[in-house]
């Protein structure tokens, strides 16, 4: 099977931290790491591959600093990486996100059979890039992968939905997006390690896939980000007193508007 | 023909208007309020036109009806090719979603199809001074909030967080119109087929993994005060943690402890019922969003750390909280 | 002067950082009170080469270099150290006797299970009468036709009782003094091999700490490791590699102590404030810090000039002096700042600081160290 597998390097944002004095993002000290839904898909290949046999190709869009994060999907044992970097990509939204993936997709691996990301980054918690690829690629998807059976060129997905789950059949080529719930990523191995640093990772620019500039980056982006704001993590510190039902109403008034009820 | 209107998917499954249409109906009636111009919902499926009556209800001045037994469940490439064909049709202004399995699965499909802007997990729609679509959202993990415009392309469009957006009161005297549209569907152009569909009870969550805990500690003074807050956690949608002196008093098995001793949670909202906030404990959870502390002790260390409090008996409190909590619930959802 | 890592030296420690945070970390309290040896995170660890980093892949090894894996034991050490020992035990004072001056033969049968963790290592030298004067050796090796004697005893064994491979140490010539020492790889099934006491420890619980007895164990000729009168002289270069070994562990801890010691000192409030506000408190952090700064470059240093071949006996002793006394000076401290809390076992500090003792103890007392760095100077 030609498995290819995108993943994006971000910071870790289960450590970041709002600084309350300058209510700015905590940025220093945080470490980048692959995107976690994106290392369920690399140990989704990887398994399918093990299964099946064929090659599994990693591909990241990003600055030249995410070649850490292909060597670590190469040392969990990835055959090649494939770093998309170029500063006419910056700015990129999901789109034009997209259509970059998608145009080197059909540029490097035409004949693909699978395609395999995470659902979501945990930077920009959209879940788009994946369908939009696969809609720019003119393939089938299923979102929400768990399950991945294989059968000549058959795909039997086991999808989750918010109540249960559903069983999908589709033949390749097709790309799915991939759950946390899926599997345990393996570690990579010490000799894993070392071994991703003797091969080459190719670099792909846009001389490669010959995009205009309009498609790119921030200028091919049709949503533009105007604002961005913390929220206020100051603890209210409001204490209801008196009868049960006056503070309980109160609680539900403050829990409703923070959507928790 | 410029673009027009306010539109909604009123996405249905099993012949159900999900609650979330009839949110998104009422964040896109505001809109449309704003805007001076209708609110259209596309209702798509097999034998569903009786639906459109509460769509109407809830805020839709038109409901677009497309049925075909090809639609009876959902599959992307069915509803792509539909939607694909409404906007070329209509030229909507906004086409919001609900962002459930479905809304997160089809919005990019359709965007990247016909080339617009997309936002997902909207929590916030507005309309700026120049007329376009304000659609805020959470990203970083909820650390940050952005707010973004589509200034170039149309529709505008926007997945939406369910449980955010309020509905209408529905109003069984609003008027509006029902039309068929006949979209071009094919089942060769359907390249997924869904073959079985499983109803799974939820599995249960791990404390580190809930996004609601309800926590009980030394002042439920006996065990059984677990069954109150296993009934407050389950109103909620929550799992049920416990302090360590719970614990230790052998109420509650040890894999529900919160703390530096136990598990270190970091939930959107933790309710801390008669626990008086030791280090130990504040050290497993004072990284939560939202934490509601109830106890009896007005200087319970507790309520340093908590958003909001009630101070008083949590067997007189949790009960009522647990009646409003039903009631409201009961009030969202009512169609 | 370059102070970085390369890019495959920092993947190692966030991949044992990780593995360490997952697999050893949960557990590790529970083990500190039971004694239970890891062997489950040992098998995982096998799994991943991390019981063989610095030996080349042909005899089983993971084909890393010798940093990486001085890392791999500072970050275990960081959550667990007893895990942090077992691995350096192993690696550093079993597998490398055997790469250095095994024969193929040797090498092919005991370093390649030893490398890929399918076999766990050992190293005995100490004796109930031979602690720092180790050259006192009473263990006795008796050539007989095809096959050694070995009678005598060894104690605080570490991996004692749950190795498959241990190189021990006895006199072949006792008129010889020092250079009558010879080394011999004994498997644990050997004749007349059996393990003693294991030992009931202040700290690292659970690492396994044993004594060996030989009564008449047979060991056949061809587990002469080196030549006959070599012994003395491998174990002092063995044991040189294995300072820096436990000089990581014993950084790994005091990084750990530190660590968790800022967290607490911004938490706990006293006085209406963070006690992270007081200045007494901000100058003991200076100088804890400070002291894992020295003992990070000490370390570094003597495992870099070990990996291009320069390194000397006193790089490895000025490395495990100083980071197992800033190890047993910054638990100490961590848990005074902690307080009552530092004394419970709710926290880890107080784990930390009992783990901390063995290391200016074992492989070379602190007092060793300073005979050879003064030996190098006077």
């Amino acid at each position: 099977m030609n498995i290819v597998v995108l993943i994006k390097q971000v910071p870790d944002t289960n450590e970041v931290r709002i600084d309350p004095k300058t209510k700015t993002l905590i940025r220093k000290g945080v470490p980048s790491i692959i995107n976690p839904e994106d290392k369920n898909a690399v140990e989704q290949a990887l398994t399918l591959k093990q299964k099946y046999g064929g090659e599994v190709n990693v591909v990241t869009m990003g600055p030249p600093q995410a070649d850490v994060a292909l060597r670590e999907a190469l040392a969990m044992g990835a055959d090649k990486g494939f770093l998309i970097t170029d500063r006419f990509f910056g700015g990129a939204d999901t789109y034009a996100t997209a259509k970059t993936l998608s145009t080197t997709i059909k540029t490097v691996f035409p004949d693909f059979d699978l395609v395999l990301c995470g659902r979501q980054a945990i930077d920009g918690d959209t879940a788009q890039v994946g369908p939009q690829t696969a809609e720019q690629l003119g393939v089938p998807q299923v979102t929400y992968a768990k399950e991945v059976e294989v059968s000549g060129n058959k795909l039997t997905v086991t999808r989750e939905v918010e109540d249960g789950y559903e069983v999908i059949e589709l033949t390749t080529p097709a790309l799915l997006t991939v759950v946390k719930d899926a599997n345990q990523p393996r570690y990579p191995s010490i000799s894993g390690i070392f071994d991703a640093y003797e091969v080459d990772v190719k670099k792909i620019t846009n001389d490669d896939l010959k995009l205009v500039r309009e498609e790119l980056g921030l200028k091919g982006s049709p949503t533009k980000v105007v604002a961005t704001t913390t929220p206020d993590t100051q603890r209210k510190g409001e204490v209801f007193t008196g009868n049960p039902k006056e503070c309980c109403g109160n609680l539900i008034d403050r829990l409703n508007q923070r959507h928790l009820i | 023909m410029e673009n027009k209107d306010i539109w909604v998917l009123a996405e249905q499954r099993n012949g159900k208007i999900m609650n979330v249409a009839y949110e998104i109906l009422g964040a896109a009636r505001r809109l449309a309020d704003k805007k001076k111009c209708e609110v259209c919902a596309v209702l798509v499926g097999d034998k569903v036109r009786d639906l459109s009556d509460s769509l109407i209800h809830h805020g839709a001045d038109k409901v677009y009806v497309v049925e075909s037994p090809l639609v009876k469940d959902y599959t992307t490439d069915a509803y792509t090719n539909i939607l694909e064909q409404v906007i070329k049709n209509f030229k909507p202004e906004v086409f919001l979603y609900g962002a459930t399995t479905i809304g997160r699965d089809l919005a990019p499909r359709v965007a990247s199809r016909v080339h617009t802007g997309l936002t997902a997990d909207c929590t916030g729609l507005d309309i700026d001074e120049d007329g376009l679509l304000l659609q805020t959202r959470p990203a970083f993990g909820g650390n940050l909030m952005a707010t973004i415009k589509c200034p170039d392309y149309r529709p505008q469009m926007s997945t939406v967080r369910p449980g955010v957006m309020e509905k209408l009161a529905p109003d069984a005297k609003r008027k509006g119109e029902v039309i068929d549209f006949d979209a071009k569907l094919d089942d060769k152009d359907l390249r997924t087929q869904v073959v079985k569909m499983v109803k799974a009870a939820k599995q249960v969550v791990n404390l580190e993994e809930a996004q609601v805990i309800v926590s009980g500690g030394r002042g439920l003074k006996t065990p059984d005060g677990f069954e109150l807050i296993k009934q407050l956690a389950d109103e909620l949608g929550g799992v049920v943690g416990a302090s360590r002196a719970a614990v230790d008093s052998g109420w509650i098995s040890s894999d529900h402890q919160v703390g530096q001793t136990g598990k270190t949670v970091r939930p959107e909202l933790y309710v801390a019922c008669g626990i008086s906030g030791a280090i130990q404990h504040l050290a497993g959870m004072s990284g939560s969003r939202t934490i509601v502390a109830i106890n009896k002790d007005p200087n319970a260390a507790i309520f340093k750390v908590a958003d909001y409090a009630i101070v008083g008996d949590l067997y007189k409190v949790i009960p009522v909280l647990i009646e409003q909590i039903k009631s409201e619930k009961e009030e969202n959802s009512a169609s | 002067m370059d102070f970085s890592f390369t890019k495959q030296q920092e993947m190692v420690r966030k991949v044992v950082s990780e593995f360490a945070k997952n697999e050893v970390e949960p557990g590790a309290d529970d083990r500190d009170l039971t004694g239970e040896f890891p062997e489950d995170i040992v098998r995982k660890m096998a799994g991943l080469g991390m019981m063989g980093i610095p030996y080349p892949k042909e005899y089983g090894g993971a084909g890393g270099d010798y940093i990486s894996y001085i890392l791999a034991v500072e970050e275990l050490s960081k959550v667990c150290a007893s895990t942090g020992v077992i691995l350096s035990a192993h690696t550093s004072l079993c597998c490398y006797p055997i790469s250095k001056w095994g024969t193929e033969e040797q090498k092919k049968k005991y370093l390649v299970p030893l490398a890929k963790g399918e076999k766990l290592g050992a190293f005995g030298l100490t004796e109930p009468n031979a602690g720092t004067d180790a050259a006192t050796q009473q263990t006795v090796a008796t050539l007989e036709g095809d096959h050694y004697v070995l009678n005598g005893s060894k104690i605080f064994i570490t991996n004692g009782g749950k190795a498959d491979v241990y190189v021990i140490f006895a006199m072949t010539d006792k008129s010889k003094g020092n250079h009558g020492i010879s080394a011999f790889i004994v498997e644990k099934d050997f004749k007349g091999f059996s393990i003693g006491k294991i030992e009931d420890k202040m700290g690292i619980n659970a690492s396994s700490t044993a004594e060996l007895v030989f009564e008449d164990c047979i060991v056949p000729k061809e587990n002469l490791l080196g030549d006959e009168g070599r012994g003395f002289a491998m174990a002092m270069e063995t044991l040189d590699g294995g300072r820096v070994g436990i000089a990581a562990q014993a950084l790994g801890i005091a990084e750990a102590a530190l660590d968790e010691t800022t967290k607490y000192a911004k938490e706990r409030q006293q006085f209406g404030r963070p006690i992270g506000k007081f200045q007494g408190i901000k100058w003991y952090v200076a100088d804890m810090a400070t002291r894992v700064q020295e003992a990070k470059m000490l370390v570094y240093r003597a495992a870099w000039k070990k990996q291009v071949g320069k390194m000397k006996s006193t790089d490895a002793a000025y490395a495990k002096l100083c980071a197992s006394e800033t190890a047993m000076y910054v638990t100490t401290k961590a848990v005074q700042i902690f307080g009552g809390y530092g004394y419970i076992k709710d926290y880890p500090v107080e784990r930390y600081m009992r783990d901390a003792k063995i290391t200016e103890i074992y492989e070379g007392t602190s007092e060793v160290q300073k005979m050879v760095i003064s030996g190098s100077l006077l």
